[in-house]
């Protein structure tokens, strides 16, 4: 699988880094694979940006992101007439600056879209290699449990759920978790089921290995970069959906900033304070954005030949 | 043919049996409908009333069967809210929803059809590299913002559009384009790699060679078979555009099933949350069937292998 990823050249046209002629064959080679690899890594690095600044949240955020200030409230953005200096980004309507909650609500959104990841791969990865592994009878239960979740818009089961277990972070997380593994079981499932025919696995077996070896040993090392690939660009599915609950205020509650709830708090407000619900915005396109961009490098990457 | 479309019912028989028990589980397996009716300070003899009353006392797979077997009728029961059947509800908030889907249909195909083959015949030209940007930027933006931030700019500024509300065929324009963008970016790229496979093929090289114009070869040849794809895509992501149009509803106070189904949760009115989910999981899962169909008449490859 790794070794496709070098002969793309033919596909691609001629690059701009012709320039590196007196390097070493070699390094010239990896050069230019980064080189297409440009936006990711551009991605990459204004991925670690962000999660750096929420990370640091305390330290970077100019104010309290709860902390209240009635006489300040509807404050423009600095640059405007009437914006105040302090507020960068301006003020909300009980005047806490937007600067810091946009700061802060990072935290809830990745947190929220790591956590779920996880667990819908935790649960995915290992269906997916069972209904690909052992055959009709299994294949045809978990594909049809797979098509049953496919059939429910992801956001009307999470609602309906959530409307049930009421809004907490720990919630959140389970809900989203537990509702986006049949992504990685379809795919899992189809490359088991292509991989279990190739002959190194034939052989294995033949050889008296037993399934679960084959399965731990064999299979899922190969299977490793076409999760990695679906779990990035999952992660910013989730931070939307996330952002989209709490904007119902389905999701995390107010006080505690999250971008979802901002952007719900801001929406009463838009016709006279359109900053409340922008910034929030913002943040979640640009994270997504990023997201996916170091999705899409990562699979060119790892497996150009990739069909997600 | 046949043998084709009776393994798909078969599927959709089992599909539809599946999506009610996980609507009934999201329920009775996963709340507990008396603690949700019952205010909080209510004591253990209230409980064990409505128990009974509403047959919660009796084993799982009977109120499983009573479910099933009342819903099959279209008795989902009362809305506890206002007492009316919460079928009928349901079904009358269901046309603006479907509008509002086939719409935002419509604007994803406004949007991706033209850039897709502007992009494949002008490839790796500024025009494709700027149709993939766009591609890239409308799969990141939330439609709940973007649908904010249209507000924003052509009602409260412009004061052009009407921000919100049901009616004219200006209140379709913003919630149709938000939800368009969701849907657009992936068939653009579907379009732009069918039509640019087609145009190698050799019927392309024959068309032209007969003195084919080249617009006619693009029309007729060439798109005509590069939307294969697009059509099986399209009804896959079906599902998606609907709970993409849950979002848009709830953006513009569109008055649709999504937008009741927020209300009820806000009011706890479970019996019309159930029948919510379960009339749009049905509507998704007839869409699905009968793209099969189509794309099985379309491309006989499909019927054969399955």
């Amino acid at each position: 699988m790794k070794a496709a990823s070098g002969g793309m050249g033919a596909a691609v046209a001629p690059d701009d880094l012709e320039r590196g002629g007196g390097l070493p064959a070699e390094t010239r080679g990896s050069l230019r694979r980064l080189w297409r690899l440009k936006w990711g890594v551009a991605a990459a690095a204004l991925m670690l940006a962000i999660v750096g600044t929420t990370v640091l949240a305390p330290w970077l955020a100019p104010h309290d992101p709860i902390a209240v200030n009635i006489r300040l409230r509807l404050a423009p953005p600095a640059w405007m007439d009437g914006g105040a200096s302090k507020h960068l980004l301006g003020t909300d309507q009980v005047g806490r600056d937007l600067l810091s909650r946009v700061i802060y609500g990072g935290r809830v959104s990745l947190l929220v879209g790591v956590a779920a990841v996880l667990l819908s791969a935790t649960i995915g990865v290992p269906l997916g290699l069972t209904a690909g592994y052992f055959g009709p009878r299994v294949d045809w239960i978990i594909m049809t449990l797979i098509n049953v979740m496919l059939t429910f818009p992801f956001v009307l089961l999470a609602l309906a759920v959530i409307a049930v277990l009421g809004p907490s972070l720990p919630n959140m997380i389970a809900v989203l978790g537990a509702a986006g593994w049949p992504i990685y079981a379809r795919v899992v499932r189809a490359e088991t089921l292509s991989i279990r025919e190739r002959d190194f696995v034939v052989a294995s077996r033949a050889l008296g290995m037993g399934h679960l070896r084959i399965i731990f040993r064999q299979i899922l090392p190969n299977l490793v970069s076409a999760v990695v690939v679906i779990a990035t660009l999952q992660v910013a599915q989730v931070i939307i959906l996330e952002s989209f609950l709490s904007f119902l205020g389905l999701g995390i509650q107010p006080p505690t900033p999250a971008w979802g709830n901002m952007l719900g708090e801001g929406r009463v407000y838009m016709l006279t304070s359109w900053w409340i619900a922008a910034f929030p915005g913002l943040a979640i396109f640009v994270t997504t954005l990023v997201i996916n961009l170091m999705g899409n490098a990562l699979r060119d990457w790892l497996d150009p030949h990739m069909k997600l | 043919m046949r043998r084709y479309i009776t393994r798909q019912l078969v599927q959709l028989v089992v599909v539809i049996i599946g999506i009610s028990l996980l609507a009934f589980s999201i329920l009775h397996v996963i709340g507990d409908p008396v603690l949700l009716l019952l205010p909080q300070n209510a004591g253990k003899e209230e409980y064990e009333r409505y128990n009974k009353i509403l047959g919660l006392d009796q084993p799982v797979y009977v109120q499983y069967w009573k479910f099933v077997s009342r819903a099959v009728v279209g008795d989902f029961g009362k809305s506890w809210y206002t007492s009316t059947p919460a079928f009928s509800l349901v079904l009358e908030r269901m046309p603006p929803t479907l509008y509002l889907t086939f719409a935002g249909l419509g604007a994803a195909m406004l949007i991706a059809l033209p850039l897709g083959i502007l992009a494949a015949l002008k490839r790796h030209s500024f025009v494709d590299t700027l149709c993939t940007m766009l591609a890239v930027a409308g799969q990141a933006v939330p439609i709940f913002w973007l649908g904010i931030m249209l507000i924003i700019v052509f009602a409260v500024r412009l004061k052009a559009l009407p921000a919100s509300g049901y009616g004219t065929w200006q209140h379709f324009l913003m919630p149709a384009f938000s939800l368009g963008t969701f849907l657009a970016p992936i068939t653009m790229r579907l379009v732009r790699s069918g039509v640019i496979e087609v145009m190698n093929m050799e019927y392309i090289k024959t068309a032209r060679a007969k003195g084919v114009a080249e617009r006619m070869v693009v029309i007729k040849h060439a798109f005509r078979n590069a939307c294969i794809p697009v059509i099986t895509v399209v009804g896959l992501q079906f599902g998606q555009l609907l709970g993409g149009a849950i979002v848009t509803e709830t953006v513009f106070a569109w008055p649709g099933v999504a937008t009741l189904t927020v209300e009820s949760i806000r009011n706890q009115d479970f019996p019309v949350v159930q029948c919510a989910v379960v009339l749009l999981a049905l509507v998704i899962v007839t869409v699905n069937l009968i793209v099969d169909v189509i794309v099985g008449l379309i491309d006989p490859r499909i019927r054969v292998g399955g």
